[in-house]
């Protein structure tokens, strides 16, 4: 039994859908978004492959990602977590070699289908990845607008998007007098809520994040967390994490995979209190991996 | 252990080693120093020298060596602004014809290429490099200046109305051939270091601008253009150093018109070609070789110039991109965000 | 919950894509046709002139009749390049083991390495001069001689060998050289018989890639040893040479002679290319080891 986080509580407690605050650390406020409460979409993977050359990383999988809800996938190093989240939005398959065999359906449309376009799969679902990456040549401003600039969006409307993502992952007070410097001023926690609001700008139905806060500080993983929480109610959220106490916190589910296949798929708090399988309860209670 | 069994007979200590065979390695290393210093005061003495040669010119020409047009041998008034202005322009077509297909190459062959071709097409562009000077001339008198005097006429004759590109009379050797043939023998320069610095893309950055749905093509516009900049920039002006002192392939295609030519495709002259056309005839007169060999200094100064800048360009393309902290990072060209 | 429809992107950018990644295929194959057609006419032009005479009779300068073969230019060159070789390949290697073993970052073997790297710019026609002022034209030891020549290539070649010299010491694991410290050796020894044994293979390759670019220039020789029709192997008379010959041919007003000057340049280039090859495959073979 994993003892629980005692920040869990107050964290929940914090978050608010209030406006902008006035000092420097902002709450996120999703409202200034236009994406409306409960519009996340459900995802379906089914019978999913994957390989690396000839090595056979993902042996058969089928998840059900609800909608509205953020899923964790939890799981030793090298078990396959990073690489099925990647088949999800079709980035698996720019690896020179690696290839995917199976289904993902996004509502009920197969982005492995035939004549679907792979960069609207990816518009549609975006990433969030596990060190920040903002453009180092671009600005904050043009970071966030980058997705945006793609589907030529034009100038007026650009701005008001940019701003309200900002506002929507909390950064908007940090950086209002600065979206002009370059985004890799930032901190490390800050350039993180930055690649999530480029991430949201461009108004994605669902979110993947491969391990968010592993490269983060303590207290900027909490505000990732606090935004995740918020995220979850417009947004289907799935979030590859090693560590097990994120995962309570923030998942409604959680999916533990081993060697490439799902070994279980619960409520988050079964997962950890009462798992199924003698191998979860293995990993959770930390005897190996 | 016995007490004093670091001593050996003599007092010395069991650890030390004689002198004398400590010996190699003390003239090991002094003597490899000294080689290097003995490097740079040769290159200094070579420089003062030439210096010493070109004295005579300069105190009788002053700047008009370098900016007067009037380069005369028979009146022995050495005016050299047109073998200054043979020198850059051929400089610049190679660079206006040599960059863009040097960049596109390594484009090609760092992000879109499959995999197995990228190794020979690696070696095909490098092997331009191997080719000799001297061959570049023969088949630029033989083969390239022939073949396109019929387009460059047809081409005076149709855009005459533009300056200088048009109009006039095409001749066989002329500055566009020779800053066509310059543009092929930068190229390998330019690609490789091109290649070098596209390959040092993070991948993440590549992957985020992917991740948000560009095309491939988007994808190099936002993530390994921009990051590759300053290290292509100082690559172009590796190049342009090495045409701006390429002589054997230039004086067999310019024509050695001692003018500042009136088109593109006429004839003109170089700093590099003069010394190597002239150095024959200007043995026996001392003014005329003094003149040479200020154009000399002059080019090798100009080529000094041009790679120490070079250079640090290249060095801010390798270090200036790390994580956080951007110090004089550039921000693209589109309109910087604006405050509230 | 809508349904999702993977709405295609706009054609526009499909098409940009499509075209850009035409632009720079083509830029590429444009960037191989000047080889290929400067090879072709090499062979072409130059093939016809190859023959048993051709290789074993020497230019004679007639202005009428068999004009003669190159046999005193390739003899030159292989003696020029070679007197230039042995003084510029220890030199470099020398120095390059200064930068490496003793100087490494200290600030005047920074100093040095600056200046060779800035000596790989300085056009070979300015070491021509430099030889040509402090040799040839103060008379020491006569006037154009071969042995000047291979003094001006080796001004050239120095800095060639000095880099790649410098990369692959560096690439000798200094795990190497501290278990044969450990074991006793002085440092001379660990130099001459772990170092540089190692290191071998790379220091042939750069020394071979820097003769091959040796072999090619003209312009050092032409004041340095000038021109040369008779064959001699004394290199301290003027000397022919494949660069110089070809040089001289060019200007002929005879066909005959401008066939020389293509045999020549197919000559020479076959060599140079012969030896960047198996500079190469020393290369890769050592990598694979």
């Amino acid at each position: 039994m994993i003892p629980p986080d005692t920040n869990t509580e107050e964290q929940t407690e914090m978050s608010t859908a209030g406006g902008p605050s006035e000092q420097a650390q902002d709450a996120p406020d999703l409202s200034a978004l236009g994406v409306k409460e409960g519009a996340g979409h459900a995802i379906k993977v089914a019978g999913l492959h994957a390989y690396y050359g000839s090595q056979h990383a993902i042996k058969g999988i089928d998840i059900s990602f609800p909608a509205n809800e953020a899923t964790a996938i939890i799981g030793p190093s090298g078990c396959g977590k990073s690489t099925m989240v990647r088949c999800i939005n079709r980035m698996h398959e720019e690896i020179p070699g690696a290839r995917a065999e199976g289904e993902v359906t996004l509502d009920d449309v197969n982005v492995y289908g035939e004549g679907v376009d792979v960069t609207t799969v990816r518009r549609m679902i975006g990433m969030v990845f596990q060190k920040p990456n903002p453009f180092p040549t671009m600005s904050i401003f043009d970071n966030v607008a980058a997705g945006l600039r793609l589907s030529g969006t034009k100038s007026d409307n650009l701005r008001e998007r940019v701003h309200r993502a900002l506002r929507a992952v909390g950064l908007w007070g940090e950086v209002k007098n600065r979206l002009g410097e370059p985004g890799t001023g930032l901190s490390g926690g800050q350039q993180q809520r930055l690649c999530i609001a480029r991430t949201i700008a461009v108004e994605p139905e669902v979110i993947l994040m491969d391990e968010p806060c592993s490269a983060l500080d303590p207290i900027a993983t909490l505000k990732v967390e606090e935004l995740i929480d918020e995220l979850k109610s417009r947004y289907t959220i799935v979030i590859v994490t090693h560590n097990m106490q994120q995962a309570a916190r923030v998942a409604d589910s959680t999916v533990f995979m081993l060697d490439g296949e799902v070994i279980e798929h619960a409520p988050t708090k079964d997962v950890f209190t009462n798992p199924r399988d003698e191998r979860t309860e293995r990993y959770v209670t930390g005897k190996f991996g | 252990m016995e007490a004093g069994a670091t001593s050996a007979p003599g007092g010395r200590s069991v650890f030390s080693r004689s002198p004398v065979s400590q010996l190699p390695d003390q003239v090991l290393r002094w003597g490899l120093t000294g080689l290097a210093g003995a490097i740079l005061a040769l290159l200094a003495y070579f420089f003062v020298r030439l210096i010493g040669e070109s004295g005579n010119t300069f105190s009788t020409f002053g700047l008009s060596f370098v900016f007067g047009n009037d380069w005369d041998v028979s009146r022995s008034i050495y005016h050299g602004f047109p073998l200054l202005f043979g020198t850059l322009l051929t400089s610049v077509i190679a660079l206006l014809i040599g960059v863009p297909v040097a960049i596109a190459g390594a484009l090609y062959v760092t992000e879109l290429c499959p995999r197995r071709v990228r190794g020979p097409l690696t070696i095909l562009v490098d092997l331009l490099a191997a080719v000799p000077s001297v061959v570049y001339g023969l088949w630029g008198v033989f083969v390239l200046g022939p073949k396109l005097l019929p387009v460059e006429k047809w081409f005076a004759s149709t855009f005459s109305f533009i300056p200088f590109i048009g109009g006039g009379t095409a001749t066989g050797p002329n500055y566009f051939v020779a800053g066509l043939i310059l543009a092929i023998m930068i190229l390998p320069i330019v690609a490789a270091i091109a290649r070098e610095v596209m390959a040092t893309v993070p991948a993440e950055h590549k992957e985020a601008a992917l991740a948000l749905g560009a095309t491939r093509w988007e994808m190099i516009r936002m993530a390994v253009l921009p990051y590759s900049r300053p290290g292509i920039t100082g690559g172009a002006m590796l190049g342009l150093g090495r045409a701006l002192g390429e002589t054997i392939a230039v004086v067999l295609v310019i024509g050695n018109a001692p003018v500042i030519g009136t088109h593109l495709f006429n004839q003109g002259y170089s700093l590099a070609a003069v010394i190597a056309n002239e150095f024959g005839e200007a043995a026996a007169t001392p003014i005329h070789s003094s003149a040479l060999f200020a154009a000399g200094l002059v080019l090798f100064v100009l080529t000094l110039l041009v790679n120490i800048v070079a250079r640090r360009f290249i060095a801010r393309g390798e270090h200036g991109r790390r994580g956080t902290g951007g110090t004089g990072v550039t921000v693209t060209a589109a309109p910087a965000g604006e405050a509230a | 919950m809508s349904l999702t429809s993977f709405a295609p992107i706009d054609p526009r950018r499909r098409r940009t894509d499509k075209i850009m990644r035409g632009v720079l295929l083509a830029g590429t194959l444009i960037a191989l046709i000047p080889l290929v057609l400067i090879l072709y006419y090499l062979l072409h032009k130059g093939l016809g002139s190859w023959s048993g005479s051709f290789f074993t009779t020497d230019p004679n300068g007639n202005f009428l009749g068999d004009p003669g073969g190159i046999r005193s230019a390739i003899l030159g060159t292989l003696e020029i390049v070679a007197l230039a070789s042995l003084i510029s390949i220890p030199i470099g290697i020398g120095v390059a083991l200064y930068l490496t073993e003793y100087g490494k970052e200290a600030r005047f073997a920074n100093v040095v390495r600056y200046f060779v790297d800035v000596m790989t710019g300085v056009p070979s026609i300015v070491f021509g001069l430099f030889i040509y002022i402090v040799l040839v034209k103060s008379h020491i030891g006569g006037d154009f001689t071969g042995w000047k020549g291979s003094f001006a290539l080796s001004l050239l070649m120095l800095p060639i060998v000095v880099r790649a010299a410098e990369v692959v010491l560096l690439l000798v694991p200094s795990a190497l050289r501290e278990a044969a410290l450990a074991l006793g050796a002085p440092r001379w020894r660990v130099i001459t018989r772990v170092v540089l044994p190692t290191a071998l293979p790379g220091l042939i390759t750069g020394s071979l890639l820097a003769i091959a670019r040796g072999m090619g220039e003209t312009a050092p020789l032409l004041f340095t040893v000038s021109v040369a029709f008779g064959a001699t192997s004394d290199l301290g008379a003027q000397m022919n040479s494949l660069p110089v010959q070809i040089y001289n041919d060019i200007s002929s007003p005879r066909d005959v002679i401008i066939a020389r000057a293509w045999g020549a340049a197919l000559t020479l280039v076959a060599l140079v290319l012969i030896i960047n090859l198996i500079a190469r495959a020393i290369a890769r073979r050592s990598r694979v080891a």
